[in-house]
């Protein structure tokens, strides 16, 4: 397994690099660095000597890809992609736009986010799975055909509903939580509620009906029937038997979500006010803060690779048949 | 047993003590709300409780800023030189810093006095003396040992790295603002490296600036900081410790509104050198993120990601407020704390908000005090506050309920659709021109347009001087008679047959050109996330009654910018926010050499409105003083533009705040974001108030519960029926 996780490791080096290019590419197609500058610098005063002391300061007055300019290596290193870009490599993530330094916001803003996702993803999880298991158990019949209309329509809404309406009857209308806010050091729990609440209901429909279908498949299988035939009570036919025989497509889609836990939600932390990674994202990219949002990509995109290794592993926990070689 | 006869009792029981405890739990209704989400502090100081919104400042550093959402801190922390009478209308400026107002000598080429009015006149200078109880807040860059010498300087970064927080320093000192700390200030606006937008405006004016500029940008940087002590500008002298002098070119009265800016705002060198440790930037402990003041509030947080808290200056100099103001600001109460020592709140804590609802809720809860700091009601959410009555905007009443009150704040601001002078249709200054153009004027609803698209928030400008700065005129004398005629004692729109007539007179009958016969179509060019559809159609039926078809061209900031400096635009929307109070900073919007296409720069007359007879007359109006003689030469470059119909239509933006009822002092500004250290609070009735606005309401949890239990319980009963069933049917 250590082979296969190194040379998985490995395989990550030049999808990174291809996703740093890809990312650059499209911003710098979207924005000059003159953009850029303008953005920053506002709308008075915009002197073309103004940009060009941005782009020195900020370092964004070099060629994009090759400085003809330079000679040897130079001409590779001395432009924009080398150091905006590869020194992330070396978890060099410098500084945004406005001057700070990303690494300390980064570390600073993950844990709210992951205050609000966990418990999500958690409760979330076992939500969906002891629903699905529910309407399984009663498969075939009316509340079954109910619950999948109930799960549809559920998927139907849209997610800022949730959040808008959540918002809206239990902190306005009722005044049993605040509506938005989050201090680590004064009463957190209160904050997450609504989101964490507004998280895992809005999730239901999509999650339920997935994991319905899949326990439905092993619902009908011969070991099932065994399991009956031998006196198991439908609970322990459910949680004994379908759950772990149905989980290796559920770990698929969960698990390479785990590490990006980290990275927040766009939405849920803008409404709700929570100072985490996703509204940090989504900040960054309405300010055209490209320092900021070539970093978050970069974390963005090692989390999800370290959630498919994490997934292939799980898989060997899941069914024992499973070798990683 | 088998497992088909287990007894599943227990659930029930189980059932039974989860909502005994639940009721239990709900019993405390009647207590402190639950969904007050302002941390309450251990001490009794008085705080407020406000917003940023909708997003945290980028830079506190008075030399780069250039943001009113920035300025909302910068000017409680830093007291420039100049600052403003907080009631007084039209706006007056007054000493801050300073003792008073800078003693102006006129000097010609060779340095020696000069009267003001001779034609020898080549430099202005100022003299400022600063106030002898101008102190620093108490902060770490000014801590010492016993030696005298600076407590916090480290040799490298691992040394001071036990300090993430201006907090986590235990020690802290403060000195008098001395006159090179202003000196230093401006020093630092010519630092290329620094980037203040000032940079190029000012090095157009102070003396020696650009000079300098150009030195730092070829000076070899020492690691860590550059002493600007060491470099010499010739337009600025330390007289003594408290009095300095800065020299212009030529006359520039306008100048000392420019004092009343925060770029003008003094750093101590120490503090500078004191951001500058090693490893100090790593850690946010910078200029741009702590400023250092001798205002009358002091930052004691800085976390832009969620919240900034302001505390009270201890070392803030004795400061008082107003005892007049304008008419009618006694009745409202302004003047009621006359008098009394400043500033009366001890603590400002500003929430990032960045979304509307939350904001709102909170306000309408009781736990915001105010509305907001620097955007006012524009938006959605807010617009649901008000209704259009009769004598215009009116709160609605819920809002009456809760003994609201309403701050309008016109500000300083002008929004306008510009024609672009040298089109081929719509420019020109042939009188045909003119006239086409004041048709598509007179059609232009702007009255109607405001109403509909910003709940009658806003005025429509008869010329390009807001209210409140010298040359705007009100009444008869005021109203542009090319659109409007004088009715019944207020402004009437000519009529759209009017508009035809002059359109026909202009080439274009029924709307289509009287030679080719084709329909007149016009092309606007406006910001993607300015015009909706709603106001796209708005004005295809308002031109279309003309018989005018309208093109439009959404286009991003930055595409919009690029189409502007090339002239490449035919009707254009902008807007202009002034930086001080004076008819030049609106009628240089108009002045020739500023057209982006003649100076090849970022200039702000982006109608390329090119009239020999304005520009000479902006000429003379930019260095004459306030007078008689002023207002005149005013008067006619207003007719000018009346005349040559330049825009389109033109607004002056309105904003309403709102405040609770608990909030004292609450006059807007529309200029200068000083004003913390006037608000009062009245934190009795803010408490009980959130308590009487804010008790739970508790039923939907028992509903809650009662709908979990009625989705499970035929589940249950299912699931018993189910275990206890045998082949031949359930167990009886």
């Amino acid at each position: 397994m250590f082979a296969y996780i190194v040379r998985r490791l490995l395989y990550a080096i030049p999808i990174l690099i291809g996703v740093n290019l890809l990312t650059f590419t499209l911003f710098f197609v979207v924005n000059s660095p003159d953009d850029m500058a303008v953005s920053q610098l506002g709308e008075k005063y915009v002197t073309p000597e103004a940009i060009d002391a941005w782009k020195r300061k900020n370092g964004y007055d070099k060629p994009l890809f090759v400085n003809a300019e330079a000679t040897g290596a130079g001409a590779f290193t001395d432009t924009i992609f080398f150091t905006k870009s590869l020194k992330l490599f070396a978890f060099d993530f410098g500084r945004s736009e406005s001057g700070r330094d990303i690494t300390t916001d980064v570390s600073t803003r993950m844990w709210p986010s992951l205050a609000v996702a966990l418990p999500s993803f958690v409760i979330g999880i076992w939500v969906n799975i002891c629903v699905a298991l529910m309407v399984v158990m009663f498969r075939a019949t009316a509340l079954d055909r109910w619950a999948v209309f109930v799960f549809v329509a559920l998927m139907s809404i849209s997610y800022l509903f949730y959040i808008i309406g959540g918002q809206y009857l239990v902190a306005k209308s009722w005044m049993l939580v605040p509506i938005s806010g989050y201090d680590p050091e004064f009463q957190p729990w209160k904050f997450l509620i609504l989101p964490v609440l507004v998280s895992v209901i809005s999730g239901i429909g999509s999650g339920a009906r997935w994991y319905r279908t899949l326990f439905l498949e092993e619902a009908g299988q011969d070991y099932v029937r065994t399991a009956r035939a031998k006196g198991a009570s439908e609970i322990s036919i459910l949680f004994k038997h379908i759950l772990p025989n149905a989980l290796i497509p559920i770990l698929t889609g969960v698990v390479v979500l785990i590490p990006t836990l980290f990275m927040g939600s766009l939405l849920i932390e803008s409404f709700f006010g929570i100072p985490g990674l996703g509204s940090y994202m989504l900040d960054a990219i309405r300010s055209q803060d490209f320092a900021i949002v070539r970093s978050m990509v970069f974390i963005g995109s090692i989390l999800y690779i370290i959630g498919l290794i994490l997934t292939d592993i799980s898989y060997t926990w899941a069914d024992p048949r499973v070798r990683l070689s | 047993m088998p497992t088909a006869y287990r007894d599943n009792s227990g659930f029930t029981k189980h059932l039974g003590v989860a909502l005994l405890l639940l009721s239990t739990a709900l019993a405390g209704c009647g207590g402190p709300p639950w969904n007050d989400p302002n941390p309450s502090f251990e001490d009794d100081l008085l705080t407020y409780n406000s917003v940023m919104s909708p997003a945290p400042p980028k830079h506190l550093d008075p030399a780069t800023s250039y943001a009113s959402d920035e300025s909302l801190f910068l000017f409680q922390i830093y007291e420039p030189p100049m600052g403003y009478h907080f009631l007084k209308r039209p706006y007056e400026l007054e000493p801050l810093g300073v003792e008073d107002f800078p003693q102006v000598t006129y000097l010609d080429a060779d340095g020696a006095e000069v009267a003001e009015d001779d034609p020898a006149v080549a430099y202005t200078r100022y003299t400022l003396t600063v106030r002898e109880d101008e102190r620093y807040q108490p902060h770490p860059a000014f801590a010492v040992d016993d030696a005298g010498q600076p407590l916090y300087l480290f040799d490298d970064a691992a040394e001071g790295s036990r300090f993430s927080q201006i907090t986590d320093f235990p020690e802290t000192g403060d000195r008098p603002v001395r006159a090179n700390d202003y000196v230093y200030a401006i020093k630092r606006l010519a630092d290329p490296l620094i980037g203040s937008p000032m940079l190029g405006f000012m090095a157009q004016h102070i003396v020696g600036m650009a000079e300098l500029s150009e030195q730092l940008a070829e000076v070899e940087r020492p690691e860590g900081w550059l002493d600007l002590d060491d470099f010499a500008m010739e337009g600025l002298e330390v007289v003594d410790e408290r009095t300095f002098t800065i020299t212009i070119n030529g006359r520039y009265p306008q100048f000392v509104y420019w004092l009343a800016m925060h770029f003008f705002s003094p750093i101590a060198p120490e503090v500078d050198r004191f951001y500058h440790n090693p490893g100090f930037a790593d850690r946010n402990l910078t200029l741009d993120w702590w400023p250092v003041g001798s205002g009358p509030y002091m930052m004691v947080k800085n976390d832009p990601n969620s919240e900034i808290i302001l505390e009270r200056n201890p070392n803030f100099r004795e400061d008082y407020y107003p005892d007049e103001g304008e008419p009618g600001d006694a009745e409202k109460g302004l003047l009621d704390d006359a008098g009394k020592r400043l500033p009366f709140i001890d603590r400002a804590v500003f929430r990032l908000e960045k979304e509307v609802l939350p904001l709102w809720t909170k306000f309408l809860q009781g736990y915001y005090d105010r509305s907001g700091e620097v955007h006012g009601n524009t938006n959605g959410v807010f617009d649901q506050a008000f209704v259009v009555g009769p004598d215009g905007v009116e709160m609605s009443a819920e809002l009456a309920d809760h003994d609201i009150t309403m701050s309008p704040d016109v500000k300083p601001a002008i929004y306008y659709y510009g024609f672009n002078m040298r089109d081929p249709v719509v420019g020109g200054y042939t009188e045909e021109r003119r006239k086409l153009r004041q048709a598509l004027q007179i059609a232009f609803n702007t009255e109607e347009y405001i109403n509909i698209f910003y709940k009658g928030n806003g005025i429509a400008a008869q010329n390009p001087i807001p209210p409140g700065i010298p040359g705007h005129l009100e009444g008869e004398q005021g109203i542009n008679p090319y659109v409007y005629d004088w009715v019944d004692g207020e402004p009437v729109r000519k009529s759209l047959d009017h508009a035809r007539k002059l359109l026909a007179e202009a080439g274009y009958p029924n709307g289509r050109d009287a030679r080719t016969g084709e329909p007149l179509k016009i092309f606007i060019d406006v910001q993607s996330q300015a015009i909706s559809n709603t106001s796209m159609n708005w004005m295809d039926r308002i031109f279309g009654e003309l018989g005018v078809q309208v093109e439009y061209r959404p286009a991003d900031w930055n595409r919009t910018r690029e189409k502007l400096l090339t002239g490449n635009t035919q009707i254009y929307s902008h807007g202009w926010l002034a930086d001080y109070p004076d008819p030049e900073n609106f009628l240089f919007l108009l002045y020739g050499p500023e057209s982006p296409l003649i100076c090849e720069c970022d200039g702000a007359n982006n109608s390329s409105y090119d009239n020999p007879e304005y520009d000479e007359l902006f000429r003379q109006v930019r260095v004459l003083p306030p007078g008689p003689e002023r207002d005149k030469l005013v008067a006619r470059m207003v007719e000018l533009f009346r005349r040559d119909a330049v825009w389109l239509f033109a607004y002056y933006p309105k904003d309403i705040y709102l405040n609770n009822s608990w909030v004292d002092n609450t006059k807007r500004h529309g200029i200068w974001k000083g004003t913390l250290k006037y608000l009062n609070i009245d934190a009795e009735q803010r408490a009980r108030k959130q308590v009487e606005w804010n008790q739970p309401v508790t039923w939907p949890l028992y509903a809650g519960a009662a709908l979990v239990i009625a989705l499970l319980l035929p589940g249950v009963i299912a699931y018993r029926r189910r275990q206890n069933a045998t082949a031949r049917g359930p167990v009886e």
